[in-house]
């Protein structure tokens, strides 16, 4: 009953060019049949991210790990709550990041979870740059 | 109870099969000969209620297997085929998705039966918890057959209830990914559900038919709760017992050809006719309304893991109830204190089942908690404790005894039971329906609505062409043929009419011998053509915004009714919210939005709309269309004519669900009439 090997082999990396992604801006890609969100972070949003203190939050990471070094501007996350998986709204909620219409939830600008019933940040998937303005998924 | 059964059939050919096989013994000693409680009331015809439920289930779901396709693709559009387009299909839908909700309704009054009289205690505990086990397969099977139609609730209702089993520790994600056969919900999914969905039925026959012999083995329990002890203490099985189920069913029957036939969609959700969709989650997603009191107590638990265990923790424990509750006394008519913290407990489900269907926050939440800890309480503290404080009144010596105490005349109090939690059960989902943000559309008068209701085919005729003339340039039709337009029950056109209409259009066929596609004159078979190739097309020519496809669209818009009108409207019949929304919306626009509103760019005001910001321009104005038979060329009137015709293209065999309604109800009426001066006629030397 595990997946079948179209649908793995339907799920290999895919690259994806960041180029028309204007700051404070983001982009919805579809992997592996799950959204995944790139944001264009401004300033401020990566100065929010980063000057949170890790204590005060639910599932403590620091910002620098959930994005590439050198490339502060770029957050790629899997967009499904990590409550019961529902699809949350970029730009939305109380700390500027991310709100799920579901249950509540609410993450900031690094994905990480804030408020809400939801356990743990949205998971970071894994992605390489092939460039300064490509990466590529899985 | 029963012994070996002392049947014999005198046919020489039964004879011989009997010695061989001896099936007629066996169904005479269970169902003929088989000795019940002379005192049963009507709570204990649900028993036979479920079987014939089951049996309904079965039935109309292998006659729709035949028509469904289980694809992602392909699902939606399958289940609206079958509604459109296979005889009676309309019928078998509607009579397996309102057969689910009453299999449930009938389900939780045998289970408050169950829990009343104590039917669980000893010697009924492997009874009562084969009864459980039941229940959390039919949990399962309705749950894996609402995910078939493949509609936003479907979709997003099985994505967070596969999501539930991501909390197990450790091997939660692989548990996932088993169910989904994938990386997300999808194809595989739905082909895994479908199997199941055919699967399990058959295995809650099994386990029914365990639950039947674990029932004859220790004898039904009673009203009195003390077991029968004399012959004068029973009654056979056929004709008493057989006569009254007989009459419940029929009373049953009646309440479930209500919903069949005059509100098929009151149990559903409007979302649910838009297809499924990965990208989008829709604003509030709620489980049907048998799962509502469970869904409350998952969310009401501010952790992950404890919501899921409390959750699925609220049904195990069922099973431990013949050890929760210690007291000797069977029955709560003679516990004077549990009998008041049972009725106590039915509002404490009720309340959650009412929360579950709210958004979760501020009141709610803390209201949530508070009937959760209760649920439990009444399990973990109050039965235990109960048993030990509470000095039962004295019970009857026999049931003979208590028959020759009581008195008849409970048929009246059953129905109207029946009637009003009926309504309050059920009605609990419409307040999670649609947006708040929105002002609630106005009634409006609609020649469809009510039991005898009917299209006005002048109205059908006109809202045609304010459809072929405005909305078409924007909005497809998809699932609505040319051909439908010649049906009964429909815009009154002629087999030819229709087909001069389907020939106007250019249908693109192909490929041809040499390969290549061309368009050719429409068809009476040819689907009205959707004017973009593709989502993505129609959103690129519409800032953004896809407009949606409208063949059902006044079945999957509706507004929040709220309490106490859900109630009414069961009643009233009232199903019109749909059209309601779509000609507000219509009619709904404003040149300017009120002080300290901000419309985005590429929007315009719309009072009914919610969040008010449509990317839809005024589509209608005075004169733009111009009628042949005198009808006012006003926007209320193209509202109106196109609403009537959008509601009839959402149902075209409504006109026939509402005839064969009423003979439905004639016959079902006289049915229970005469089955019930049957059962008082047979009865009456036993009373």
């Amino acid at each position: 009953m595990n997946p079948d090997a179209a649908t793995i082999a339907a799920g290999a990396p895919i690259e994806v060019d960041l180029t028309p992604i204007a700051e404070g801006q983001d982009i919805k890609v579809f992997w592996r049949g799950k959204p995944i969100y790139i944001s264009h972070r401004t300033k401020k949003q990566i100065e929010e991210a980063q000057k949170v203190s890790l204590s005060s939050l639910p599932d403590p990471q620091p910002d620098s790990a959930r994005v590439k070094a050198g490339h502060d501007q770029w957050l790629v996350v899997i967009g499904i709550c990590t409550h019961l998986g529902c699809i949350p709204i970029a730009h939305e909620g109380s700390y500027d990041g991310f709100f799920c219409p579901c249950h509540g939830s609410v993450y900031d600008t690094s994905g990480r979870i804030r408020s809400g019933p939801a356990p743990s940040n949205l998971p970071v998937p894994p992605y390489t740059f092939v460039s300064d303005t490509k990466i590529q998924i899985g | 109870m029963s012994g070996p059964s002392d049947f014999q059939p005198t046919n020489p050919a039964l004879k011989w099969i009997e010695r061989r096989l001896p099936i007629m013994g066996l169904v005479h000693s269970s169902f003929v000969a088989y000795p019940t409680p002379r005192n049963l009331n009507y709570w204990w015809t649900f028993g036979a209620i479920l079987s014939m439920m089951l049996g309904l289930q079965i039935l109309t779901g292998v006659i729709l297997a035949m028509h469904y396709t289980p694809h992602a693709d392909m699902a939606f559009k399958s289940i609206e085929l079958i509604v459109r387009d296979v005889n009676y299909g309309w019928l078998l839908r509607n009579m397996h998705a309102c057969g689910a909700s009453m299999f449930f309704f009938a389900v939780y009054i045998h289970m408050f039966r169950g829990l009343y009289y104590g039917s669980y205690k000893e010697p009924r505990e492997i009874l009562w918890i084969l009864g459980v086990i039941i229940y959390l397969l039919m949990m399962a099977t309705g749950f894996m057959g609402y995910v078939l139609p493949w509609g936003q609730m479907s979709f997003w209702g099985a994505t967070v209830i596969t999501n539930l089993f991501s909390a197990v520790p450790y091997f939660g994600e692989s548990i996932v990914t088993l169910l989904w056969g994938g990386y997300a919900v999808g194809n595989p999914t739905l082909n895994r559900f479908f199997s199941l969905h055919y699967l399990l039925p058959f295995v809650i026959a099994g386990v029914v038919v365990l639950h039947v012999w674990a029932l004859h083995v220790a004898g039904q329990n009673n009203p009195a709760g003390v077991e029968a002890k004399t012959e004068k203490d029973t009654v056979p099985f056929t004709p008493y017992a057989t006569i009254k189920d007989a009459f419940g069913v029929s009373c049953f029957m009646l309440f479930f050809a209500w919903f069949i036939f005059y509100m098929p969609n009151y149990l559903g959700d409007a979302d649910n006719y838009i297809p499924a969709n990965p990208g989008v989650t829709p604003a509030h997603i709620v489980p049907e309304w048998y799962y509502l009191p469970f869904y409350a107590i998952l969310r009401s638990i501010p952790n992950k893991l404890a919501g899921v265990v409390a959750m699925f923790g609220a049904i195990i424990i069922l099973a431990f109830l013949p050890w929760l509750d210690n007291a000797r006394t069977r029955s709560s008519k003679y516990r004077p204190l549990a009998k008041q913290f049972f009725w106590i407990f039915v509002v404490v489900c009720l309340g959650l089942g009412y929360l579950g269907s709210q958004p979760p926050e501020g009141i709610y939440v803390i209201a949530g908690r508070i009937l959760t800890f209760l649920y439990f309480a009444y399990f973990l503290i109050l039965l235990p404790l109960l048993s030990r404080i509470e000095t039962p009144r004295p019970v009857p010596n026999s049931i003979a005894d208590d028959v020759l105490a009581k008195h008849g005349g409970k048929v009246a109090s059953v129905v109207v039971a029946l009637v009003v939690a009926g309504g309050l059960l059920v009605g609990g989902t419409q307040n999670a329906r649609a947006e708040d943000h929105g002002v609630a559309p106005p009634g409006n008068k609609w020649s469809f609505s009510g039991p005898m209701g009917k299209f006005d085919r002048g109205a059908l005729q006109r809202g045609l062409k304010v459809y072929k003339e405005v909305c078409a340039s924007c909005h497809g039709l998809s699932y609505v043929a040319f051909r439908n337009l010649a049906e009964a029950g429909g815009p009154g056109y002629s087999v030819a009419q229709a087909a001069a209409f389907a020939s106007d259009y250019k249908v693109k066929d192909g490929p041809d011998d040499k390969g290549e596609m061309f368009e050719r004159a429409g068809r009476p078979a040819d689907y009205f053509p959707s004017p973009f190739p593709n989502e993505n097309a129609a959103r690129a020519a519409n800032g953004g915004a896809f407009p949606p496809d409208l063949s059902l669209i006044t079945k999957a818009r509706s507004y929040k009714r709220g309490f106490p009108m859900f109630l009414v409207d069961f009643f009233t019949q009232y199903q019109e919210q749909g059209p309601d929304y779509v000609t507000a919306v219509l009619q709904g626009y404003e040149d300017k939005p009120p002080a300290g509103f901000s419309l985005p760019e590429g929007s315009y005001y719309n009072k009914y709309f919610p969040g008010h910001a449509i990317k839809m321009p005024k589509p209608l104005s005075d004169g733009q269309v111009t009628y042949d038979d005198g009808a006012p060329a006003t926007v209320a009137q193209y509202s109106k004519d196109v609403t009537t015709f959008l509601m009839w293209t959402a149902e075209p065999h409504m006109e026939a669900r509402k005839r064969l309604g009423l003979q439905v109800f004639v016959f079902l009426i006289l049915l229970t009439g005469l089955l019930y001066f049957t059962k008082k006629k047979v009865w009456a030397n036993a009373h």
